[in-house]
C-alpha cells in the first residue's frame, strides 16, 4: 500500500501550510462543512475507523455517544501524550504533518458540535509543540480556524496544551484531569467522557493518528477507507518497529500485513548472527508473541486471535541476547515509576513486583517468589480504575508464562544467566 | 510492615516523600512572562483558569530554573487556586524541579527500546565522565544526570534529552564526547530531532 499518512514526511517543508494545500490539504474539511454533522459521523462510522491509541474502539461510535443535547459546550481532546514504551508514530505525524492533525481536529469539532479542540502534547515533545503552534497560527491566518471558518458560520479553535511528564496522562480521563490543571489521575467510569468529560462537558478523546485519518475518509470516502484493510480493520496503520532490528522506524501499511513482513521486510530483521527471541507487538503493555507466531496478521483482530493486542502498534523486537527477567524488571521499573498512585493495588503492587524482580535478576531470588509474582499480579489486574493495572502486570505474566525456565535458572544459579554486552556493567541505582 | 520478610519498606518506598519546597527569593513573573501567561490563560474558559497551572509553572521554571515555594505562591494567586493545590501538581509531574539543577540536565531514556540499544551503558559512561551518579548535579553546577522513562523516540535509541532538546542515537562510546561538546558549544552540540535537523540545513 502506498503510504497515505506519511506520504510526504520525508519531503522538505512538508509541515508548512503551503505544501499541505498543494496536496489536497483541508479539502476533507471543506467537504465536511458541506455536509451535516450527523452525515460526517455516519461517514466515519461507515469507514470502520478504529481508535489508534490502543483500545481500537470505533471512532464514529465514540463521536455518536457525545451528548449533543447537553446545554454545555462540547470539546475534542486530542491525546498526543504518546508515552507507551515502543511507540513513536504520533511524534512523526505531528512533527512532519501537523496540518493533517489540525484538519482532523477541525472536522471532529464540526461533527460533534464542539468549538474548541485541545491537543494534549507530552511535555518532553517541546519541539513538536513548536511545530504545532506554528501550523495552528498558519491555519488561523488563512481562515481554516477561528471565527466563521471558510464562510461556513462554524467557529473552531485549536489549542496546544503541554503536559509535564506523566505516562498516566495518556489515559483518557487522566488526560482530562491534567487538562483541568490537576494531577493526571483517572476518574471512575462511567460516566464516560462522551457524557461527562472536560469541565464536566461532553468530550471526545481521540488519539493523534485517529484524528489524522479523518480527513482521508472525508476526502476519499468511507468505502475506500474500509477497503484498505481487512474487514473491520480499515484504513492505513502506522507501525513503530524498534529494539533489536536493523532498520527501526515508523512504517505505514494496510493491516493486511503480517508481523513477519514488518519485522523482516521493512525493519530488516534482527542483526547479523542473531536470532529472534520474542516480539512485543503493541507497546510494553501487551503480552509477547513467539517467533512461530510471526505470520500473524498485524491487525487489531489478527493479533488478538494470536493471544496479544495491537495496542499502540509499538512493535519491540527482542533477539536472543535478551534476558527476559531483566526485561520484566526494566518494564516494571517503568510501571512502578509511572503508577499515578490513586489505586492501592497498582501503587503498591507495581512496587512489590519491581522489588521481587530486581531481587531475582540480582541472583537473590527464591522459587517461591515466582508464585508470589503471580499472586500479586492477580491482585492488581482488573482491580484498578483504569487499564494501567492490567498493563503493568502483563510483562510479568507473559515472561513467566513463556520463559519460566529463565526465572528458574536465575534462582538456581544465583545470578543473571543471560548478561548482554549492551547492558550495564555494574548495578546502577538511579534516583527518581 | 511487610508481608514478605525480604521486602522492607525502606527509604525509597515512599515515592511521594520529598523535601519541602525551598522558599527561595521573592518571586513575580517578569513583564514578558506575565504577558505570556495572560495570553495562555485566554485559551481556557474564564472560570477554568486552573487549566493554566502547567503552563504557568513552566514559565516560573524557565524564569528561575526551578520551582520554589514563592513561585508556587505566585502561580496560585494567578490561577486562583490554593498553594497546596499547586504543590499537589508540582509534586506529581516529573518535569518540574524543586531543587536547583545544572546548566545542562542530561536525561537518559532508560526504558526498554533504549535499554536494548545500550542506554544503561550510556548512563554509565556519562556518570563516569561527569563524576556523579544518576540523580545528582556536579559540584560546579554544570551537569545534572537523570534517568527518565520512555521519551517516545525508540527508533532513534538510545535518546538523551538535554534540557528541552534531544540528542539521538547516542552510542556509549560517544557519551563522554557529548559532555565535552556541551561544555564547549552548549546546546548547539545536540543532534536534535529530525525536524530540527531539517531546519538547520
Amino acid at each position: 500500500m502506498e503510504p497515505l499518512l506519511t506520504r510526504y514526511v520525508r519531503e522538505p517543508n512538508a509541515f508548512t501550510l503551503d505544501f499541505y494545500l498543494r496536496h489536497q490539504g483541508y479539502e476533507g474539511f471543506r467537504k465536511a462543512l458541506a455536509m451535516t454533522p450527523d452525515e460526517v459521523i455516519e461517514a466515519v462510522k461507515a469507514s470502520g475507523l478504529r481508535g489508534r491509541g490502543g483500545a481500537g474502539f470505533p471512532t464514529g461510535m465514540k463521536w455518536q455517544f457525545v451528548d449533543k443535547k447537553s446545554p454545555n459546550p462540547k470539546y475534542i481532546a486530542c491525546n498526543a501524550d504518546e508515552s507507551e514504551p515502543g511507540t513513536f508514530k504520533d511524534h512523526l505525524l505531528m512533527e512532519r504533518n501537523p496540518h493533517l492533525l489540525i484538519e482532523g481536529c477541525a472536522i471532529g469539532c464540526y461533527a460533534i458540535g464542539a468549538k474548541i479542540a485541545y491537543i494534549y502534547v507530552r511535555g518532553e515533545f517541546l519541539h513538536v509543540q513548536e511545530v504545532l503552534e506554528r501550523a495552528i497560527a498558519e491555519a488561523y491566518a488563512r481562515g481554516f480556524l477561528g471565527r466563521n471558518v471558510l464562510g461556513s458560520g462554524f467557529d473552531c479553535d485549536v489549542y496546544v496544551h503541554r503536559g509535564a511528564g506523566a505516562y498516566e496522562a495518556g489515559e483518557e480521563t487522566a488526560l482530562l484531569e491534567s487538562l483541568e490543571g490537576k494531577r493526571a489521575q483517572p476518574r471512575n467510569k462511567p460516566p464516560f467522557p462522551a457524557v461527562v468529560g472536560l469541565y464536566n462537558c461532553p468530550t471526545a478523546v481521540n488519539n493523534v493518528e485517529t484524528l489524522s485519518n479523518v480527513p482521508l475518509i472525508l476526502l476519499n470516502g468511507a468505502e475506500w477507507f474500509a477497503g484498505l484493510g481487512p474487514e473491520k480493520n480499515g484504513g492505513p496503520k502506522l507501525y513503530c518497529v524498534s529494539g533489536h532490528v536493523r532498520r527501526p522506524g515508523v512504517y505505514e501499511a494496510s493491516m493486511k500485513i503480517t508481523l513477519r513482513e514488518l519485522i523482516e521486510g521493512h525493519a530488516g530483521g534482527v542483526r547479523e548472527g542473531r536470532t529472534l527471541k520474542a516480539v512485543i507487538p503493541g507497546g510494553s503493555s501487551v503480552p509477547c508473541l513467539l517467533p512461530d507466531q510471526l505470520d500473524t496478521q498485524a491487525s487489531f483482530d489478527g493479533i488478538q486471535k494470536a493471544g496479544s493486542l495491537l495496542g499502540s502498534a509499538g512493535i519491540v523486537v527482542l533477539d536472543d541476547t535478551t534476558c527476559m527477567v531483566w526485561l520484566a524488571e526494566n518494564l516494571l521499573h517503568f510501571y512502578r515509576h509511572e503508577s499515578c498512585g490513586k489505586c492501592t493495588p497498582c501503587r503498591e503492587g507495581t512496587d512489590w513486583l519491581h522489588k521481587i524482580l530486581r531481587r531475582i535478576e540480582g541472583g537473590g531470588g527464591q522459587l517461591r517468589d515466582l508464585d508470589l509474582l503471580s499472586s500479586i499480579s492477580g491482585n492488581v489486574a482488573g482491580k484498578t480504575l483504569c487499564a494501567f493495572g492490567d498493563a503493568a502486570v502483563t510483562p510479568v505474566l507473559t515472561t513467566l508464562k513463556h520463559f519460566r525456565h529463565e526465572y528458574e535458572a536465575h534462582i538456581r544459579e544465583g545470578r543473571c544467566t543471560l548478561p548482554a554486552p549492551w547492558r550495564a556493567t555494574r548495578a546502577l541505582e538511579g534516583v527518581h | 510492615m511487610s508481608f514478605h520478610p525480604k521486602m522492607a519498606y525502606d527509604a525509597t518506598f515512599q515515592k511521594s516523600a520529598r523535601p519541602l519546597e525551598d522558599e527561595g527569593p521573592a518571586f513575580v513573573y517578569t513583564p514578558a512572562n506575565r504577558a505570556r501567561f495572560d495570553e495562555i490563560v485566554r485559551r481556557y474558559p474564564p472560570d477554568r483558569r486552573r487549566s493554566a497551572v502547567l503552563p504557568a509553572l513552566y514559565l516560573a521554571q524557565q524564569q528561575q530554573g526551578y520551582i520554589t515555594a514563592n513561585a508556587i505562591r505566585h502561580v496560585a494567586g494567578l490561577v486562583g487556586i490554593t498553594r497546596a493545590e499547586v504543590e499537589d501538581v508540582v509534586s506529581f509531574y516529573t518535569m518540574f524541579y524543586t531543587k536547583p539543577v545544572g546548566t545542562f540536565v542530561l536525561q537518559v531514556c532508560r526504558t526498554l527500546s533504549c535499554a536494548l540499544n545500550g542506554a544503561e551503558r550510556v548512563t554509565e559512561e556519562l556518570s563516569a565522565k561527569i563524576g556523579i551518579p544518576p540523580g545528582q548535579t556536579d559540584p560546579s553546577g554544570t551537569f545534572t544526570l537523570l534517568e527518565v522513562e520512555c521519551l517516545g523516540a525508540c527508533d532513534r535509541a538510545p535518546v538523551v534529552m538535554v534540557n528541552d532538546a534531544w540528542h539521538e542515537n547516542v552510542k556509549p562510546g560517544d557519551a563522554a564526547r557529548l559532555v565535552d561538546d556541551l561544555r564547549s558549544r552548549g546546546e548547539a552540540a545536540l543532534s536534535g530531532c529530525h525536524h530540527v535537523i531539517e531546519q538547520k540545513r
